[in-house]
């Protein structure tokens, strides 16, 4: 199966189980099984190849500028990750499906889990490291939704933020490690990266790089200090424990270093770093996991422990430790998912996790009782389970390491790690399951449905063959450790086997156990001397950062922007001003090269109102309705200029918009209060026309000196003067401009101003249902209305001219192609008609004879132009290309029929619905301020009345 | 005439900047408007000026006025009626909701502690 179907599918599938959710819970688990499944049976059929050595690539090229592609990469490494993830993906989702309750929505469950498990087979298939960061960041986002998924309990939500954080940051940082690796090798593709190992190691940005790609891989992996975010994150439900925390998630760190290894390590910063990370984060885990209650934090700090322990096999940098690192992966994640599930039928069957309140589960559940003795043995490492293999191997490597000049510290560490893990495996154990039965458990425990614990059955049988049949398992890992190698080294000749003779590793291992059995002995006596000890909490220090960075945020925030939005108004125009003002004066400035073209009468004239209006309005401002009378003017000015600097186009744009803003403004007016009171101090306006002074000036310079000179290069124009009638079938250029050469960004255009009138249409509906609606009902208006609201001089008109208009329109948006006009314009016009409607006639009148809703013609506006754009993949051309052909139909004269046309059929209907959505939404305020509603048209109807005081004349006979 | 334009520009603008910075909402749109106007003008200008030269491609004639400052500025008219549009109802809400048209917050007006 493709790469690419095997990474897509869980992402598909992750649309399913919603889906699924009222089809049942069986249903819900079923279809997620199967996603999985295929995918997983799909990650086989690539098995051969893998195993005959063979690195299966696909490519698809995303954004190749940037570097980034989307290229998948399966080599042994990889296939292993992949098999952990959607293998044990399996199990979690069948034991997923026992384990939740029915108060829990396991369409939302199984969704964030598809989610996540498409993310962390994502990551180790990446070929492309942007596109692993993608996938890097994905599994965060997705973690934090399964660790939070019980949102009830704080204790989830809190985790889920803690490990956001602390991945997240982990995540920022590793961002900027792989740009300067990227940087580094001059490609993104790690099959390039892979390649350069002197190049990047020889590089000065070697360690800056390194150090930030760790922390992404010691955030994401629980090393030390970063931890504390895994116990917490506990709180998640045991499946996702299992699954994330203990298989997978946490293991994307070590895949990370793993994959890396072959450039990174090798150095003395990489073998200092990684192997003390590891190796303390080994024992610290190991000693805190030994005194943990609650089996799930208990089971959280021995994957700390775990992890440690792989992370300094590969910090060690040899052959060997790459191996063992491998291989204990594999069996870490058959025996901890297999004990994370156990301790899940614990709580599920007993109600609690607290190994103090239990004991003597061994009669009562005897399935668990050897499944998790089994693999929790394995953790101990005792022979014949897998976990001893491993563990051997790891003594022996550390046995070899010499860390900080010392030949002791290393072995004697390991060692120590190694005993704790024995004891509190020993404890689980022993706590949990032996002892006497109790009687005193919160529920009457039982075995679980077979659902729950055939899961966990499946790994222990795993954890079992492969410990007593090491060699079996041999051939794949050795192929794992080949590709984690690459080039850098040779796959050591080593063997898998249980007894390799009296050896060192055997005597530190019996050291191990037999000390872990010792401690169990002196287990109370130690753990009170432990819980008097004082020691540094993780969780309230990272607490205090984060308060820390909070207040200091909201210090800056608060200081800087203080809600008064005319002071950031100040501030900017300011900024602004000072910084053209730095460029224009340290900058230089070419000669003119443009007459000054003369004054004439009219211009000067125009230019007087314009300017005569617009200080008016600032001085007159206070008085609102002459202020909009006054900006009216200003707009009719600029509309006029335009048509004098030849743009008929942009005049009649102009003009009609003018026309409908002036009447949206109106429509506002009529709730708000109709003066501006004196608010500002003098010197505060002073100020503030300083300020604008200053920026007036300024944009009147910049403006003049733009004007006197001609552009440095041709501009692009000129290919559009010369094409639009070849290409484009239509001189009026601008119009081509609109509808054919930039027809996409029209196209984004007219689907911003639709979504801009939803909104409108949005906030008057949550107006008009929320606590304003009584306030605008008992409004008095504050202006006597007229008594004649609809007269009939003006319905008569307007009904007059509303074909003579729609007949206007359709003539400007037909001949819009070769003259002034288009779809833009006719729809205003056709709005403008509408609206008069609404005002002589009444709000109920129109939209009673009414057909289509506006939403609907705004829909109708963008389909029909994305459908004339797709038109054009038919003929295999790109989105939006045009055609246009000349065609005769008798008796007519030859006439043009251009593609063009339809697209700016949908812009003309666009341009319709959202004007009429806005203004329409602006009148249903108004209309249920003031209740009574004109049934009639005309408000004086002289038949009307007539008729009423007929039916008064037959009352009265009647009485 | 290039000074006219250029004035107006000003004049818009600084009209505009002043109005913007009041403190009412109803003043505030109307110095946006008037800013929309000057941005509008600008972006027009920057393809020259020319008198009498519709990029109408006629016949025998050559010289056209720079055709794609125009597009784009007529698309930019149309957004920013949708612009005011919203502005104006989120003006209107607010006061609606709070009887009060004043932009600024009020000094008194602490953010909210957040929830843990």
């Amino acid at each position: 199966m493709s790469l690419f179907l095997i990474v897509a599918l869980p992402f598909f599938g992750a649309l399913l189980p919603g889906l699924m959710n009222q089809a049942g819970r069986k249903a819900c688990a079923g279809i997620t099984f199967t996603v999985s499944l295929a995918a997983f049976i799909g990650l086989l059929t690539n098995l051969p190849t893998v195993m005959a050595g063979e690195v299966v690539m696909a490519r698809v090229d995303w954004v190749p500028s940037l570097g980034l592609n989307f290229t998948l990469m399966l080599d042994a490494l990889g296939f292993f990750f992949a098999l952990l993830i959607l293998g044990i993906g399996l199990l979690i989702i069948a034991y997923g499906r026992s384990y939740l309750s029915r108060d829990d929505n396991m369409g939302e469950f199984f969704t964030y889990l598809l989610l996540f498990q498409g993310a962390m087979v994502g990551i180790v298939l990446s070929d492309n490291i942007l596109l692993l960061l993608v996938f890097w960041e994905l599994t965060s986002l997705s973690s934090f939704l399964l660790i939070g998924y019980w949102k009830h309990l704080p204790e989830g939500r809190q985790g889920a933020r803690m490990a956001l954080t602390v991945t997240g940051m982990g995540g920022l940082a590793m961002v900027g490690g792989m740009l300067i690796l990227g940087q580094i090798a001059g490609s993104y593709d790690l099959s390039v990266i892979l390649q350069n190992r002197e190049l990047i190691q020889g590089s000065p940005l070697y360690l800056p790089a390194l150090i930030l790609i760790l922390l992404g891989c010691f955030t994401k992996s629980a090393q030390f200090p970063f931890h504390f975010w895994l116990p917490h994150a506990m709180a998640a439900p045991t499946p996702v424990s299992a699954y994330l925390h203990s298989a997978t998630m946490v293991k994307a760190g070590i895949f990370l270093m793993a994959r890396m290894w072959p450039v990174l390590s090798g150095t003395p910063e990489w073998f200092v770093i990684v192997t003390t990370a590891g190796l303390v984060t080994m024992v610290l885990g190991a000693v805190i996991a030994l005194f943990k209650h609650d089996l799930k934090a208990l089971l959280a700090f021995s994957t700390v422990s775990h992890l440690g322990l792989i992370t300094m096999l590969l910090g060690t940098g040899t052959a060997f430790g790459a191996m063992a690192a491998m291989f204990h992966i594999l069996n870490h994640a058959t025996f901890k998912a297999a004990l994370f599930m156990s301790a899940g039928i614990v709580d599920h069957e007993t109600h609690t996790r607290d190994i103090r309140r239990l004991g003597g589960l061994r009669h009562l559940m005897p399935i668990t009782f050897t499944i998790a003795t089994l693999a929790a043995l394995s953790m101990a490492g005792i022979p014949f389970l897998n976990g001893f293999l491993s563990k051997e191997m790891m003594l022996e490597e550390a046995h070899h390491t010499v860390l900080f000049g010392s030949h002791w510290l290393v072995p004697v560490m390991a060692t120590v790690g190694s005993l704790f893990s024995a004891a509190y495996c020993f404890r689980l154990i022993g706590h949990t399951f032996l002892g006497a039965k109790r009687d005193d458990y919160p529920a009457k425990p039982h075995d679980p449905p077979a659902g729950m614990w055939v899961p966990p059955a499946i790994l222990v049988v795993l954890v079992v063959v492969i410990g007593v049949l090491p060699h079996l398992a041999e051939p794949f890992v050795k192929l794992v450790t080949a590709a984690v190698l690459g080039e850098a080294a040779d796959v050591p000749k080593a063997y898998f086997k249980i007894w390799h003779g009296l050896v060192p590793a055997l005597y530190m291992s019996i050291i191990a156990v037999v000390g872990g059995l010792v401690l169990m002995t002196v287990f109370k006596p130690l753990l009170k001397t432990w819980e008097t000890t004082p020691r540094p909490e993780a969780k309230t220090i990272f607490e205090a950062i984060i308060a820390a960075a909070v207040s200091l945020a909201r210090g800056l925030i608060l200081t800087s922007h203080n809600g008064a939005f005319s002071r950031y108004g100040a501030v900017f125009a300011v900024t602004v001003v000072v910084a053209g003002a730095y460029a224009f004066l340290s900058g230089t400035v070419g000669e003119t090269t443009r007459e000054l073209q003369p004054v004439t009468p009219v211009a000067l004239a125009g230019w007087a109102m314009l300017v005569a209006a617009t200080l008016a309005l600032v001085f007159q401002h206070r008085n609102r309705l002459l202020a909009l009378i006054l900006i009216g003017i200003a707009g009719l000015m600029v509309s006029v200029g335009f048509v004098f600097f030849s743009a008929p186009d942009l005049a009649l744009t102009q003009f009609t918009v003018e026309v409908v803003t002036i009447i949206l403004l109106l429509l506002a007016l009529n709730f708000l209060p109709n003066r501006t009171p004196v608010e500002s101090s003098q010197f505060r306006r002073m100020r503030d026309g300083v300020i604008a002074v200053l920026g007036g000036i300024a944009t009147m310079a910049m403006s003049y000196h733009y004007l006197l000179r001609d552009a440095l290069s041709t501009p692009i124009s000129e290919f559009h003067l010369a094409n639009s009638y070849k290409g484009g079938g239509g001189t009026n250029v601008v119009n081509v401009i609109l509808v054919d050469f930039r027809g996409f960004d029209t196209y984004g255009e007219i689907i911003v101003l639709g979504i801009a009138a939803l909104l409108i249409y949005a906030l008057t509906e949550t107006l008009l249902s929320g606590p304003v609606r009584a306030r605008l009902l008992n409004r008095k208006p504050d202006q006597p209305r007229a008594g004649d609201m609809h007269p009939m001089m003006m319905v008569v008109l307007t009904r007059v001219i509303m074909p003579v208009v729609l007949m206007v329109g359709f003539y400007i948006f037909l001949r819009g192609h070769n003259e002034p006009g288009g779809g833009f314009i006719a729809g205003l016009i056709v709005s403008i008609a509408v609206i008069m409607q609404y005002m002589a006639s009444g709000f109920a009148w129109t939209s009673a004879r009414l057909r289509y809703p506006y939403h609907g013609v705004i829909g109708a506006g963008v389909l029909v132009a994305g459908l004339t754009g797709i038109g054009s993949w038919f003929v295999g051309r790109p989105f939006l290309t045009s055609y246009f052909e000349y065609v005769r139909i008798p008796p007519f004269h030859k006439f043009e029929l251009a593609t063009a046309a339809a697209f700016d059929l949908g812009v003309f209907l666009a341009v319709v619905g959202a004007v009429m959505l806005s203004l329409e939404s602006f009148s249903r305020l108004a209309r249920r301020a003031h209740v009574p509603d004109a049934e009639h048209p005309m408000d004086i109807d002289p038949s009307r009345e007539q008729a009423l005081a007929q039916t008064a004349a037959d009352l009265k006979g009647g009485a | 005439m290039e000074l006219l334009v250029a004035s107006a520009i000003g004049v818009l603008t600084a009209a505009g900047l002043y109005l913007v910075m009041r403190l009412r909402s109803f003043p505030v749109i109307l110095g946006m408007s008037l800013l929309t106007y000057a941005v509008n003008v600008f972006l027009f200008a920057s393809g020259r000026l020319t008198i009498g030269a519709s990029p109408i491609l006629t016949d025998g004639v050559e010289v056209y006025t720079d055709p794609l400052p125009q597009a784009l500025v007529l698309t930019a008219i149309v957004i920013s009626f949708g612009m005011t549009a919203v502005v104006v109802m989120i003006a209107l809400g607010a006061y609606l909701g709070a009887d009060d048209d004043a932009v600024d917050d009020p000094a008194d007006d602490a953010p909210v502690e957040d929830v843990q």
